[in-house]
């Protein structure tokens, strides 16, 4: 089974945000920029089954050149080789422009499976994944909780605001899986060394046949950005013995008791 | 230029419109569109459409194809909803930010070639359409301009407008045929089964107790059900505890997860990530109850309770079992 994930570089997720004074772009140049931890799930996802029933995993990525480190992460985790796709003019694309670079980038080889996370961490419109599964005429089974493969067919957990469902897809499909979908491992040093040797190519939307995506191409732009207005932080106490006294308090004045 | 058709897609929840979808047309009302109607996929779709109507669809448009239960929505929809768009040119597309609604917009924009804007927590349609949204756990405001293609395509964060019915007008039904391509036959439901959980729903209860890592112990939340009991109201979590399988995700309150807008929040052992208190600041009181003093939570919070979650909790479900008396 020939498997694609898609990953990401992001600003680390423990950091706080900041945005560009000119251009309201996200500045990457604050946080220290990591693999998308969402990634690291797909990635597992994809080495389970490459592992229980042969094939490869392949990922590719859009980003700047720092992007690369994202992908010898997912090589030292066990992936096969990958790709990324990097140029200047991709800077702030919209959730479409990016699907349409990840899926030419996917469909440039055969495969038989796609992974992504539901959303990224830093840009969260969660709508790519969906989208590459148009561009590339596949089903798309979103929110994954659990994985199962006999290597032709899948079954597969969904979730949803009011429960699960069991979906059963055949090949080739997209599969957006969630964090809870498994542990990812850590890479070991003996794939630390060896993701060094691993194929890693880069390419420009132009390799991919894909010209005038992005930036001012794209359909969308911000006009503004300011501050929301703030929740304001009341009382802060210490607990001593009285706390939940308080608390019933606040209740009663609300009048929810 | 003045604004069209709008179009919001009305999602079925167990017979009836979902209430993502009476909101939006409740806020498609007040854009001064040409007209507002609603797009109805699933076989109980006409009979969601005087609800539809009720809310302000001149038009609801339904296919009652099995396909749009038996196989998973997104891909049929935008299929369904693509067609139709050829034809009838709407200007926008309104869907509520559910899981299934997120599925049928990023379709349904690759399939048009239209951009699609997510996380929408207003919109307005003046010279040009802007959609709000927020980042950084909502500290800034971001409007965004469509450009020119059409229809533009916007999902919205569950409560972003209030539902309220228009009057009772019977809308014009027109059955539209389902569009159902090959390869989303290749996933299919097999069975399904919804998180049951006692008392009132999570997005509607006026009481949200929710838990996080600090309750230490999945065995914990057991307490925080009893004290969600004694309050009529629902118990949520943070992503942290879904993630770790102590508690099912239809519980989660975030980015990832619900909405709510209680009358009283009160989250304990959470420290307060911004995936977590998108979902909750619309809250009119927050309580927070957790053992470190810097959380951030406690900066959106009425009252902070520095101390242990577990210790705390007991004490109040003894006081309000007592006042129950």
């Amino acid at each position: 089974m020939n498997v694609v994930v898609c990953i990401k570089l992001v600003p680390d997720p423990n950091t706080p945000g900041e945005l560009e004074a000119a251009t309201w772009r996200l500045r990457r140049d604050l946080a220290d920029q990591v693999l998308d931890p969402a990634d690291e799930c797909g990635i597992e996802a994809g080495l389970r089954l490459v592992e229980a029933h042969g094939g490869e995993v392949r990922v590719v990525s859009m980003g700047p050149e720092k992007a690369l480190d994202a992908i010898r992460k997912a090589l030292a985790m066990g992936a096969a080789r990958g790709v990324l796709v990097s140029e200047e003019g991709l800077r702030g694309s919209d959730a479409l422009t990016t699907a349409k670079v990840l899926a030419a980038a996917i469909g440039r080889e055969p495969f038989d499976l796609v992974i992504t996370a539901t959303e990224s961490t830093d840009g969260y419109t969660g709508v790519v994944p969906q989208a590459i599964a148009e561009l590339l005429g596949l089903p798309a089974v979103t929110f994954v909780t659990a994985v199962a493969s006999d290597g032709s067919a899948l079954t597969v957990t969904r979730q949803d605001e009011g429960g699960s469902a069991r979906i059963a897809a055949t090949l080739p499909c997209l599969l957006a899986v969630t964090a809870g979908v498994n542990e990812p491992r850590y890479p070991s040093l003996r794939g630390i060394m060896g993701a060094k040797s691993k194929p890693l190519e880069r390419l420009t939307p132009a390799d991919l046949g894909l010209d005038g995506l992005g930036g001012a191409s794209a359909g969308q732009t911000v006009v503004a950005v300011t501050p929301a207005e703030q929740r304001r932080a009341g009382e802060v106490v210490s607990d001593d013995g009285t706390g939940a006294h308080r608390i019933v308090e606040l209740l009663v004045e609300a009048r929810v008791i | 230029m003045a604004l069209g058709t709008v179009w919001v897609f009305a999602e079925l929840s167990q017979g009836r419109p979902a209430t993502g979808a009476l909101e939006l047309l409740t806020k498609a009302r007040s854009l001064g569109a040409g007209a507002v109607e609603a797009v109805c996929l699933g076989p109980e779709a006409r009979e969601a459409a005087a609800e539809l109507g009720r809310h302000g669809a001149a038009t609801v448009y339904v296919a009652t194809d099995p396909g749009f239960s038996d196989l998973l929505l997104g891909g049929p929809a935008a299929a369904t909803l693509a067609a139709l768009a050829v034809e009838r040119a709407p200007d926008l597309v309104l869907l509520a930010g559910t899981h299934a609604g997120r599925d049928v917009a990023g379709r349904l924009a690759a399939r048009l070639d239209v951009p699609v804007i997510a996380n929408g927590l207003d919109v307005e349609a003046g010279e040009a359409i802007t959609v709000t949204t927020s980042i950084f756990g909502t500290t800034q405001v971001v409007r965004t301009e469509f450009g020119s293609h059409r229809p533009a395509i916007a999902l919205f964060r569950p409560k972003s407008f209030t539902a309220e019915a228009a009057g009772t007008a019977e809308p014009r039904l027109v059955e539209i045929p389902a569009v159902i391509e090959e390869q989303d036959r290749r996933a299919r439901v097999v069975d399904r089964s919804p998180d049951l959980a006692a008392g009132p729903k999570l997005e509607d209860a006026p009481v949200v107790v929710s838990g996080g890592r600090g309750l230490q112990d999945p065995a914990n939340f057991e307490l925080l059900r009893e004290v969600a009991g004694l309050l009529h109201g629902a118990v949520g979590a943070s992503r942290a505890v879904v993630d770790a399988g102590w508690v099912p995700y239809s519980l989660q309150v975030g980015q990832t997860g619900k909405t709510v807008k209680p009358t009283v929040y009160i989250a304990c052992g959470i420290s307060g990530a911004m995936q977590h208190t998108v979902g909750m600041k619309g809250a009119q009181r927050v309580v927070a109850i957790n053992r470190d003093p810097q959380a951030p939570i406690f900066k959106l919070a009425d009252l902070g309770i520095v101390g242990d979650a577990v210790t705390v909790l007991r004490a109040l479900a003894a006081e309000l079992r007592s006042r129950e008396g």
